[in-house]
């Protein structure tokens, strides 16, 4: 058990340690690439760039550069941005992650009901209207780009819909931080929420309504309704709680991941300034220190919600307790 | 009271279930009419796909509504089963007749402890604490013959061997003191001694619970050794029905010679070889009126592509165009001692 | 004591699949049963028939612009006028909004020229959004292409072979696994849009349709990689491997008569699903000016250029976001008829 969870970090450490090496190695061993040049600008003197290498320690071997960055990103802690200088890069996370966290959440929240009410109701009304209309709707859910939905949330809510009473209460694109302003945190945040969530709404009651389906052809399904059962109770604590396994599974790691950043999209969109849009900043800069902090942290997110999810996965599913 | 006084438990008359498909209605099962008594083993032989699980699940109510339609006449106690709305099936249901599944692997719910399992079903039908319901599970844990009914009770399907989780399931079918149990090919995925003990469980149970059994097999030894009464499906109908030791002894329709000619005989001497029928049975859509069995029947002529008569002998029933004495002369040629070498 | 199984035919209550051409049964080749089955569903042919249409108008793009709109989709056109209800109008035209400074483009006219209004730079949008079709499903299409062999031979490596080779390949797939796509993608498309790349005699330029190809064409890879690795491992295992390998047939031969016809279906499946995937990377990555670059056009870079206009001129960014859902929902229609018919085991991740 003991030797089981510590492989399991080691697992987790290894990969951690693969994605900044390998972020690393994008932006320093690219063919071509030269990291002074490029922070020198377009136009900038073989001097400039000569002294931005030496400034910056360019010039030294990359396992050395390597080691003394993630020392100071993680050891020491003062690690600063390329291009602005003195911006410390991991209070910047540290100030971001929050905003990322309330608009993954709340979408999560969202996309969690959301999913599981169309799963369910479409695969009890199997092959009806309803069904075949909620599977329109969440294949469309997943057809739409993300960024995109959101300009339209934006152009109906801000612009063209704003003076209705529907959107009036619409405040303008920005973040509310929940402790100071609890009330506006939620109004900024509706909206995105509402986008991200759709297009998870989508894949999770796809998903599930096929899950859903084939318990239903489970012995297991037709012993639970020979028992006399009601067909909520099938549902709910049978062909549900048997189809949530692989459902959990699916939540662990997208909530990971755009916990770690990927939400990008959405907060561009709605211009919030969370993780994914300082990774972006960042990696339009080519500000390596913040991108590294960034990356960072969006693996550690993304490696700890595998683990979670195997820790989850052995507590909903006993046939993978013994081994 | 011998059992023929005992007092009609299951009447089934003229049941009839048809699938939609494709090629629109499906008859699988057509015309089927047996009766079950209280306390006693009706056997319902066949081959896979001779319609005797959509029998089985169209009694319990369990077949897809949206795709299947069931008509004829179902009376449980009297109680026209066909026409009861949902509740009060699920009444009936797990209460009045327990089903026991074939595979015990699939049949159990992988995330529950059997006791859960059981326990959930005592309390879907009786007021009772949790506590309560799970002392009973190990009761009936131990009724079923698990040796540790204590420790069982918390115990995962997938932890039990083949053999306890069919008797786990059988605990639960058991769990309300149901009048009937229904069990579909109880054997068919065990092992030959874990089989042998099932169907001693299921005698035992008969004589101390005194419920009546339908028991869905292929297995002609299994119906030689258990029950009172045998009904033989082929193609969706019953072809012969009747008392085991009579039907046994001079079966009446020609399909019937062929299972009876697939048996190694316990006693006597041994067939040279054991037979086959050849040929397939017909899919349900290929069937007409006219008897199932005619394809790949030895005897068969061209009035069997009419509706076949039903022919009665003592408590003998059978779909065949057959009649005495030529009928007795043909099952010679087929059963006869010369055959044995 | 059963009955002996030559007469108990497990099938014998599944009705076979009906064919419309009368009398003859459908199943001699998996393949045909599938295109079969997939005929015969509206939603699939609907989705079909849409797909060909987009494709069709995508590849008609430069006959729409030279003789439709008559006007040169990649050149700025501020000073242009046009004839709408017979009077002669501005492209740009002085701004209505706030102060009314600056100009605005003109909004759809619904005819032949600027049927979808004008862009910041007076360029006519349809001509754009035809010609970004063009770009969008050439991308998609070949990093779908590049995605699906490089998946192909890495889960086909590391399954069949296994041991170290697999420990390998898996832990690399492990990494970038874990490494969040978008990032990937990002990272990957700044670092060689600055200043392209280098491999040997291939240089690819910053401003190349190739590297978006390339970078989405690789992201996805393990996506694709792991469950390939799966099937063959469970294949290697399964009994007609066992048999084949028992008489002494050689591994290339079981690769070639076993593993690869079944990994084949299974990547057919994964075509429209990782297609559908593709023009949503690509959309977004252009969108957030990273992908394909100016002047050539893709939905992404539309959408990105209406976003100044979103609120005076929305069919700037709405129009090819239609595009781009409607492709992506037929890609995705389509990929669930192909999987039921085909290979309804095969799940993307």
């Amino acid at each position: 058990m003991i030797f089981a969870v510590l492989q399991r970090l080691g697992q987790m450490l290894f990969v951690m340690i693969g994605i900044s090496a390998l972020v690393f190695l994008i932006f320093f061993a690219t063919p071509g690439s030269d990291p002074a040049a490029r922070l020198a600008g377009r136009n900038a003197s073989p001097e400039t760039v000569e002294a931005i290498r030496k400034d910056f320690g360019f010039d030294r071997p990359l396992p050395v550069q390597y080691v003394i960055m993630m020392n100071r990103l993680f050891v020491t802690q003062d690690l600063t941005s390329f291009v602005n200088r003195g911006m410390r890069v991991v209070p910047a996370v540290a100030q971001a992650a929050p905003v990322t966290l309330s608009l993954v959440a709340g979408a999560a929240v969202l996309w969690v009901i959301g999913g599981i009410f169309v799963g369910v109701v479409a695969a009890l009304s199997r092959d009806t209207l309803l069904d075949r209309g909620l599977m329109v709707l969440a294949l469309i859910g997943v057809s739409m780009p993300v960024y995109w939905l959101g300009e339209v949330m934006n152009l109906m809510t801000q612009s063209r819909f704003h003076d209705t009473v529907f959107f009036s209460w619409v405040p303008s694109l920005g973040y509310k931080p929940l402790l100071t302003d609890p009330w506006g945190w939620f109004k900024t945040l509706i909206i995105p929420w509402f986008t991200l969530a759709a297009l998870y709404i989508g894949i999770y009651g796809r998903v599930l309504r096929a899950n859903l389906v084939e318990a239903y052809q489970e012995d297991f399904i037709r012993t639970a309704r020979a028992k006399g059962l009601s067909p909520t109770r099938v549902m709910v604590r049978h062909a549900l709680r048997t189809s949530l396994i692989p459902f959990v599974t699916m939540f662990g790691l997208d909530f990971g991941v755009l916990v770690g950043g990927s939400a990008l999209l959405t907060e561009v969109v709605f211009g919030l300034n969370g993780v994914g849009r300082l990774t972006y900043q960042a990696l339009l800069n080519l500000d390596l220190p913040m991108v590294l902090g960034t990356v960072m942290y969006a693996s550690f997110f993304v490696v700890v919600a595998n683990a979670l999810v195997d820790v989850v996965y052995v507590l909903i599913d006993p046939r993978v307790r013994e081994s | 009271m011998t059992a023929a006084e005992k007092p009609i438990l299951l009447d089934v008359n003229g049941l009839t279930v048809s699938f939609a498909t494709d090629r629109g209605m499906v008859k699988a099962v057509r015309d089927v009419s047996f009766s079950v008594r209280e306390g006693e083993i009706l056997s319902i032989v066949g081959e896979s796909g001779s319609g005797k699980s959509v029998t089985l699940l169209s009694l319990l109510g369990l077949h897809d509504r949206k795709t299947t339609r069931v008509d004829g006449m179902v009376a449980f106690r009297g109680r026209g089963i066909l026409d009861l709305n949902p509740s009060e099936l699920r009444r009936i249901r797990g209460r009045e007749i327990g089903l026991i599944s074939q595979d015990p692997m699939t049949a159990l719910n992988p995330v529950y402890t059997i006791g859960w399992q059981i326990a959930e079903q005592i309390r879907a039908h009786e007021a009772i604490s949790a506590r309560a319901a799970k002392k009973r599970a190990v009761e009936l844990l131990g009724e079923v013959g698990l040796s540790n009914p204590q420790e069982a009770v918390d115990r995962y399907p997938h932890q039990l061997s083949g053999g306890m989780r069919q008797r786990a399931v059988i605990a639960m079918a058991l769990s309300c003191n149901p009048a009937l149990l229904v069990a579909d090919e109880p054997t068919t995925a065990l092992d030959v001694t874990v089989q042998a003990q099932v169907l001693d469980l299921l005698l035992r149970l008969r004589k101390d619970f005194g419920s009546a059994i339908i028991l869905i097999t292929h297995d002609m030894g299994v119906v030689s050794e258990v029950a009172d009464r045998v009904a033989v499906m082929y193609a969706g109908r019953i072809v012969e029905r009747g008392e085991t030791e009579a039907m046994f002894k001079s079966p009446l329709h020609p399909y019937s010679w062929g299972l009876m000619g697939s048996i190694p005989p316990l006693t006597g001497p041994r067939l040279a070889r054991l037979k086959s029928i050849p040929g397939m049975p017909p899919t349900p859509d290929r069937i007409g009126e006219g008897c199932g069995f005619a394809p790949r029947c030895a005897f068969a002529r061209p009035a069997c592509l009419e509706r076949p008569p039903l022919r009665m002998i003592g408590t003998q029933a059978a779909l065949c165009i057959l009649e005495e004495p030529e009928r007795s002369a043909l099952r010679r040629t087929v059963l006869s001692p010369e055959e044995f070498a | 004591m059963s009955i002996p199984s030559d007469i108990a035919s497990p099938d014998a209550f599944i009705p076979d699949m009906p064919d419309e051409t009368a009398g003859k049964r459908v199943g001699a080749s998996p393949w045909r049963r599938a295109w079969l089955l997939m005929r015969r569903d509206k939603p699939t042919v609907l989705a079909a028939i849409v797909l060909v249409l987009i494709v069709v108008s995508s590849l008609s793009a430069p006959l729409y612009a030279g003789y439709v709109a008559a006007s040169d989709p990649f050149r700025s056109n501020l000073s242009a006028r046009i004839t709408v209800d017979g009077k002669r109008v501005k492209v740009m035209q002085a701004s209505t909004e706030g102060l009314g400074l600056g100009v605005t483009p003109i909004g759809p006219t619904y005819g032949a020229q600027y049927f979808l209004g004008a862009d910041t730079q007076g360029r006519d949008v349809a001509a754009r959004l035809l010609y970004g079709g063009r770009n969008s499903l050439l991308i998609a299409t070949s990093a779908t292409v590049i995605c699906l062999v490089l998946a192909a031979v890495i889960g086909i490596t590391a399954g069949f072979f296994g041991g170290i080779t697999d420990q390998i390949l898996s832990r690399i797939l492990d990494i970038l696994w874990a490494f969040p796509v978008y990032l990937l993608a990002i990272s990957l498309s700044i670092v060689l849009l600055s200043h392209g790349i280098v491999i040997g005699p291939i240089e690819i330029t910053g401003d190349s349709l190739l590297l978006p190809i390339v970078i989405i064409g690789i992201i996805y890879v393990p996506y694709v990689a792991r469950p390939v690795r799966g099937r063959v491992m469970a294949l290697k295992k399964s009994e007609f491997v066992l048999a084949a390998k028992g008489l002494g047939i050689p591994a290339w031969r079981i690769l070639v008569n076993d593993i690869l016809p079944n990994v084949s279906t299974m990547l057919i499946v994964f075509v429209p699903l990782m297609m559908a995937l593709n023009i949503i990377t690509e959309s977004s990555l252009s969108f957030l000016s990273i992908g394909v670059q100016a002047p050539d056009a893709s939905w992404g870079t539309i959408i990105q250029d209406g976003q100044t206009l979103l609120y005076t001129r929305p069919a700037v960014a709405l129009a090819p976001g239609i595009a781009i859902a409607l492709t992506v929902l037929s890609l995705n229609v389509l990929g669930d008829s192909i999987r039921d018919a085909l290979d309804p085991r095969t799940k993307l991740v």
